[in-house]
């Protein structure tokens, strides 16, 4: 059977979206980076809001998000797309704008732009990616670590010293100008399918102009955390999760309080 | 329409900025040029064009709404003093890198460190050498009078996008906080359309995709982006050198001063001519480029330079690359804030220059 006769748009179940180019990523096999870049691609091309969108892109593993999206995209220094998101939002208010930065870009170096862009609730979506280490610059400890957690810079274990982990979305939730605020994980279908909805209500959130949407993204990161793929995603349940549990954390400004 | 008012050099500049149909201003108070934000409010600067004005949370957080504004083509502009402005360094090369225009003030104060609130010329180095990291250069005015203060808004901006390069205002406390009169320039409308072709507004149909970044991972890459920045910065030598000469005709002896040390050479040239010195002034009016042939040509004919700074020696560096050992060039400066009298220059050309 020739390959034309299987592709057939009766047969067809799942493409790549358009908004994502052929070119290969850069991540590791296994990395929730990709997963995320992708809904944001699919997202965005289900809205139809190519021509509306400018995002914002930082340092770390996400630093290359221009390179993978046909989108017109703003590139930041460490820390700062939130300020850089509010300078485009402020002036284009008419424009989609969303920011995409990691752990340690939005909660050590950029904690300061990103509780401001929150607190001023700037009509932006900011899209959060925390695997718990420094990706990119190999493994270091970053603000998220979880406790006794083994990286290049706690090389035994994360301790009391270094600081705890940050449950950055918490944070957010408590000032007034985040509209919603979810905390989501790619590394399940059904999770990929929950994650989709939750980005896409964040972006939906824009034409509301009621504040600012965070959507956090609960990730492995098999290289940094040293462990395959698949041991790294039964980490991620058995460590992670539980210290950064699954959910709405603020939806239409009111925090989501849940019944014990 | 065009109007006479008397002003302080941050009101000047605030209303200039509005007046030249500045789309955003982003800046966070530092003393002394707090001014310009509470201009721009007490102005309704918003009501009045439309421009966008925010108060950031930090130097780094304004100038990086400035780096994010600025990817949209529009005029966007910032300000702060000293301390704030050496936390934006890292945007400004940023900036630099990625070939955004913008325009950023500086009214200088007193340093190192927190320094005082007084008058200073100590960011010299910090402005026209390239205070971030790597190798780029801002376009440095440098004004005199608050009528400059309001003059320079629209020639930054316009070189600002010229060269898609951020341009720096380099002011000082006293100009920044003295009142003058000023002729304010008759407004020119905001821009309804952007006509930048590389400015980010949402990837448009059958148009390639814009990308804002300073980042090649190529470095035969990155070679050939800084060659291109090269160019630009001597395209700017070439074309964009700014100066005045007062006196400089029959000249004996040229102080060379910039801002409000200029003024006082000013009399400080009347002064030395009184006394028979035949003295005159070469005030650069951009820092960068610099104004290298013009001290080079003098230095055929004169017979020393004084360069006077309200700093411990900065700019006369850049005098003596230019006069390149022909005559004597030497320096006169106070620090700190103090701000030098005319008898002192005059004093100085004659004990540093003159009487060796």
């Amino acid at each position: 059977m020739d390959i034309n006769e299987i592709i057939k748009e009766e047969n067809l179940v799942y493409r790549k979206s358009a908004v994502l180019n052929d070119k290969v990523f850069n991540f590791c096999p296994g990395c929730g980076h990709g997963v995320v870049q992708k809904l944001i691609a699919e997202v965005v091309e289900e809205m139809n809001i190519e021509s509306e969108v400018i995002g914002v892109g930082s340092v770390g593993c996400s630093v290359l998000v221009y390179e993978f999206m046909e989108l017109d995209v703003v590139s930041a220094a460490h820390g700062r797309a939130a300020a850089v998101a509010t300078g485009i939002k402020r002036v284009m208010p008419d424009k989609y704008v969303f920011s995409l930065q990691g752990d340690g870009d939005l909660a050590a170096i950029g904690t300061s732009e990103s509780i401001h862009a929150c607190n001023r609730g700037e009509n932006i979506t900011m899209i959060f990616i925390n695997n718990g280490i420094y990706g990119m610059t190999g493994g270091q400890m970053a603000p998220t670590s979880l406790h006794g957690m083994k990286t290049a810079t706690s090389p035994y274990g994360r301790n009391e010293a270094m600081g705890h982990p940050i449950r950055m979305s918490d944070v957010v939730a408590q000032l007034e100008g985040t509209y919603y605020v979810t905390r989501q994980a790619v590394h399940t279908p059904a999770m990929v399918r929950k994650a989709k909805k939750a980005l896409r209500q964040a972006f939906e959130n824009q034409k509301l102009n009621k504040g600012l949407s965070f959507v956090e993204f609960v990730t492995n990161c098999n290289s940094g955390w040293k462990l395959s793929p698949i041991k790294a995603n039964q980490w991620l349940d058995q460590h992670m999760l539980p210290f950064y549990p699954l959910g709405d954390i603020k939806t239409e400004g009111v925090i989501v309080t849940k019944d014990k | 329409m065009a109007e006479l008012r008397l002003m302080k050099g941050n009101e000047a500049i605030a209303e200039a900025a509005i007046r030249a149909g500045a789309d955003g201003y982003f800046g966070y108070p530092i003393t002394p040029q707090s001014e310009v934000l509470e201009y721009f409010m007490a102005e309704n600067a918003t009501e009045r064009t439309g421009m966008v004005v925010l108060q950031a949370e930090s130097e780094v957080a304004s100038i990086y709404m400035v780096y994010g504004a600025a990817s949209t083509g529009k005029k966007i502009m910032t300000s702060s003093s000293s301390p704030g402005i050496s936390l934006m360094q890292e945007g400004l090369s940023y900036l630099a890198g990625a070939e955004l225009p913008c325009l950023v003030l500086n009214v200088v104060r007193g340093g190192p460190g927190l320094g005082d609130i007084q008058p200073s010329q100590g960011d010299y180095f910090q402005s026209v050498k390239g205070g971030g990291h790597g190798d780029y250069k801002l376009i440095v005015l440098a004004p005199s009078s608050v009528q400059e203060m309001s003059d320079f808004v629209p020639l930054a901006f316009d070189l600002a996008f010229k060269y898609r390069n951020p341009a720096l205002i380099l002011a000082d406390g006293a100009i920044g906080q003295m009142m003058e009169k000023v002729d304010l320039f008759e407004p020119i409308p905001r821009k309804t359309e952007i006509t930048e072709p590389w400015a980010v507004k949402g990837k448009q149909p059958g148009e390639p995709k814009r990308t804002i970044t300073s980042l090649d991972l190529d470095p035969y890459g990155m070679e050939k982006h800084n060659e291109h920045l090269q160019a630009k910065y001597r395209a700017m030598e070439e074309n964009d050198v700014r100066y005045e000469a007062i006196q400089c005709d029959d000249a004996e002896y040229i102080f060379v001063a910039y801002g409000v040390s200029a003024r006082i050479c000013q009399k400080a040239v009347q002064l030395a001519r009184e006394k028979g010195i035949k003295a005159g002034l070469l005030r650069p009016i951009t820092l960068f480029p610099f104004p290298k042939k013009q001290l080079a040509e003098l230095a055929d004919r004169v017979k020393g330079f004084l360069a006077v700074e309200l700093s411990a020696g900065q700019m006369v560096e850049d005098v003596r690359l230019a006069v390149n050992g022909k005559v004597k060039v030497e320096h006169f400066g106070r620090m700190g804030g103090i701000v030098h009298s005319p008898f002192e220059v005059v004093a100085a050309l004659e004990s540093k220059i003159i009487n060796v």
